[in-house]
């Protein structure tokens, strides 16, 4: 990663608003060569309209956006022969072979003839593809086609790729080689931007934005996230009799959320209320019912418990 | 790159591609190939005004050697199965119980004052019309050629170019300018939203191709198809069906081009309303439908209200027909039809150019 290099995207005020509603809300992105930008957010937080905006598909109401320093708004098709975009959904040509969707692809960046095939015959071999060039893209599994949104997006050797929920539907194993390229790719200076609302998918990438309603409310390096001290303190409890304790904790006035989580139960509390009073609890709970407690500590925070944590402030 | 390099590479391989798309859909060449073909199967061989063995009463009163001889050219015409019936009273008993359609007398004194009287059963008006009008015809040129006598009747030529009065060479050119329209406005509006629907439209707004680039090569691509469709029906019509060509080929493609302008046009303004392949078909509908009607296709612009007849003025398949027709069954000189080929090309520009406006 080249931080002291120029940012391959710039946002700056991004805004983008549909009659009365503001999609998006003066938002800032800067992604550096080598850097893989993780956009989360629920849906409907602004994240689709944001990264098309940057991709050029959508003209942003204010702001300015420079892709590889060309200005989106006013050279958005010089700008476009700069960036290779995967959309979420497979938008390339069912009814064309694999081999076909890529030639037509080269062709609207304007490659032809020997570097055509040249840059054909890479994207294949990077995407382990060659065997199915002459599959009907329609008939490919999900993986495969994902792979092959990929390669088209790569044939005209852009430096900024955009990725939109690239790996939902994959299976973990396709995911894990998904992002694996994805590496590959950042390691030979492609500035990366990712949206995502998988949490551990997240933890992969280099920085982070959470988007709530059109703003990016908390933005860092995963690890700086989940060093964030959580206003809400987060409790693990091990025991057997976890679904128990499950149901009889929704009752009480100091809990918010009650999440069994991997055997154990993840006790988020309100806002400000002292862990300490929690152990007496769930002790005379015990006794009432007979039911045993094997441990009882802080959490360690996930990303999801930071979000949640920041939305929450947001909100309030 | 020199950028109208690079736009023309782009062209070829969006031009490569719609072709691709196109030829290898079953459902696409079945479109361009079994529809129209049956169309004109059926134009061609049921839709007909013509009139096939009708009945008819004869009442000949002067059995002359002259009354034979028409009759005898009536029924040689083979349109008419004639019934010989003792007299008048008898022949209008059957035109009531519906047994004949017409009434042909010979008078007694026919010899002298040569009129044939015809009395056709009006509550059909269009084929009593077409029944006296083929009668007399008949009776006329029989009159004219075999016996020599001068016209016994009154009798009006319903088409010049149509000497015997088939009406098939009337219809099929026809045929062509309807399924030009019906195929190339379905295609370009089923291909465009198809790609809207798939997400494919929005892929390529990520692309360096402009939306001129997109259309044009699209448009071309239906274009071509709809240019087949006029030449393959045209030879089907002209080697089958018997129905001449008068005029000539560069005639036949540019009225086709300049027709197809608009066809494009529309097809492109029904993608920009449609959401769904299934709408975009049922919009199709709705705009063929009134342009067919209102067309002089089946029913003569002359026979509309005042104001509807305003309306075919814009409908640039009224004037596809006449260039159409002429070509196969006239042959007049490319020039004489000016103001036809004049208002295509009007109509073509302002429908292309609207809706370049409307679709994003």
């Amino acid at each position: 990663m080249k931080l002291d290099a120029a940012p391959l995207i710039l946002a700056e005020d991004l805004t983008r608003r549909f009659g009365a509603f503001t999609a998006v809300d003066r938002i800032q992105v800067a992604v550096h060569p080598g850097e893989v930008f993780g956009l989360l957010g629920a849906n409907g937080a602004g994240k689709t309209t944001a990264i098309r905006m940057l991709c050029g598909m959508l003209p942003p109401t204010i702001g300015r956006i420079q892709v590889a320093g060309v200005d989106m708004v006013r050279h958005a098709r010089r700008a476009r022969s700069q960036i290779g975009y995967v959309a979420q959904r497979f938008s390339l040509y069912g009814d064309l072979t694999v081999l076909e969707n890529l030639k037509l692809q080269a062709g609207l960046y304007g490659l032809s003839g020997i570097r055509r095939r040249d840059r054909i015959d890479a994207a294949l071999r990077l995407l382990n593809l060659a065997d199915r060039q002459m599959v009907m893209a329609g008939t490919l599994p999900l993986g495969y086609r994902q792979r092959l949104g990929l390669a088209a997006a790569l044939l005209h050797e852009p430096q900024v790729l955009f990725l939109d929920e690239p790996t939902s539907g994959v299976d973990p194993m396709a995911r894990q080689r998904f992002w694996e390229l994805i590496y590959t790719l950042a390691d030979r200076g492609i500035g990366i931007l990712v949206t995502t609302h998988y949490m551990d998918e997240a933890l992969f990438c280099d920085r982070l934005a959470l988007m709530q309603a059109g703003r990016i409310v908390a933005e860092g390096d995963p690890e700086a996230l989940l060093r964030r001290p959580l206003p809400t303190p987060i409790l693990a409890l091990d025991s057997p009799d976890a679904a128990v304790f499950e149901r009889l904790a929704q009752d009480w006035p100091e809990v918010r959320e009650v999440i069994p989580h991997a055997g154990q139960l993840r006790i988020r509390l309100h806002a400000g209320i002292d862990p300490a009073a929690l152990p007496a609890r769930i002790e005379q709970a015990a006794t009432a019912h007979g039911l045993t407690v094997t441990g009882l500590h802080p959490a360690t925070p996930e990303l999801e418990d930071v979000f949640v944590a920041v939305l929450e402030e947001n909100d309030g | 790159m020199n950028p109208l390099r690079a736009s023309l590479i782009r062209l070829r391989a969006l031009l490569g591609k719609e072709f691709l798309q196109l030829l290898r859909d079953p459902r696409m060449r079945f479109f361009m190939i079994v529809p129209p073909l049956f169309q004109l199967m059926a134009f061609g061989y049921a839709a007909s005004f013509d009139v096939r063995h009708a009945e008819i009463a004869i009442v000949d009163q002067a059995r002359t050697a002259t009354t034979r001889g028409l009759l005898a050219a009536v029924a040689a015409t083979g349109s008419f199965t004639l019934h010989y019936l003792p007299d008048v009273a008898t022949a209008s008993a059957a035109i009531d119980r519906g047994q004949v359609r017409a009434l042909l007398r010979f008078a007694p004194d026919f010899e002298t004052n040569r009129t044939v009287q015809i009395i056709a059963d009006g509550s059909d008006s269009n084929s009593a019309q077409m029944i006296t009008g083929q009668l007399s015809q008949a009776l006329q040129r029989s009159a004219q050629t075999s016996i020599g006598l001068d016209p016994p009747i009154q009798v009006e030529d319903r088409a010049w170019f149509n000497d015997n009065l088939d009406d098939r060479p009337y219809f099929v050119p026809g045929i062509i300018a309807t399924i030009v329209l019906i195929t190339t406005v379905i295609l370009t509006a089923m291909t465009i939203v198809r790609e809207r629907e798939f997400g494919t439209l929005e892929r390529l707004l990520v692309t360096p191709v402009a939306r001129l680039e997109f259309l044009v090569a699209k448009m071309a691509a239906v274009a071509s198809v709809g240019l087949f469709d006029v030449l393959l029906i045209s030879v089907i019509a002209v080697t089958w069906f018997d129905v001449p060509f008068r005029g000539n080929v560069i005639g036949l493609l540019a009225g086709s081009g300049l027709f197809l302008m608009s066809a494009l046009g529309i097809g492109l303004l029904i993608s920009g309303y449609s959401d769904t392949q299934q709408q975009a078909q049922l919009l199709a509908f709705f705009v063929i439908q009134p342009m067919v009607v209102l067309s002089g296709f089946a029913f003569p612009i002359q026979n509309m209200p005042e104001g509807v007849q305003w309306l075919t003025w814009l409908n640039p398949l009224r004037y596809y027909l006449v260039i159409i027709r002429d070509v196969f069954l006239k042959g007049s000189p490319v020039g004489a039809h000016g103001f036809e080929y004049a208002m295509m090309a009007v109509l073509g520009i302002a429908a292309l150019l609207l809706s370049l406006r409307q679709v994003k």
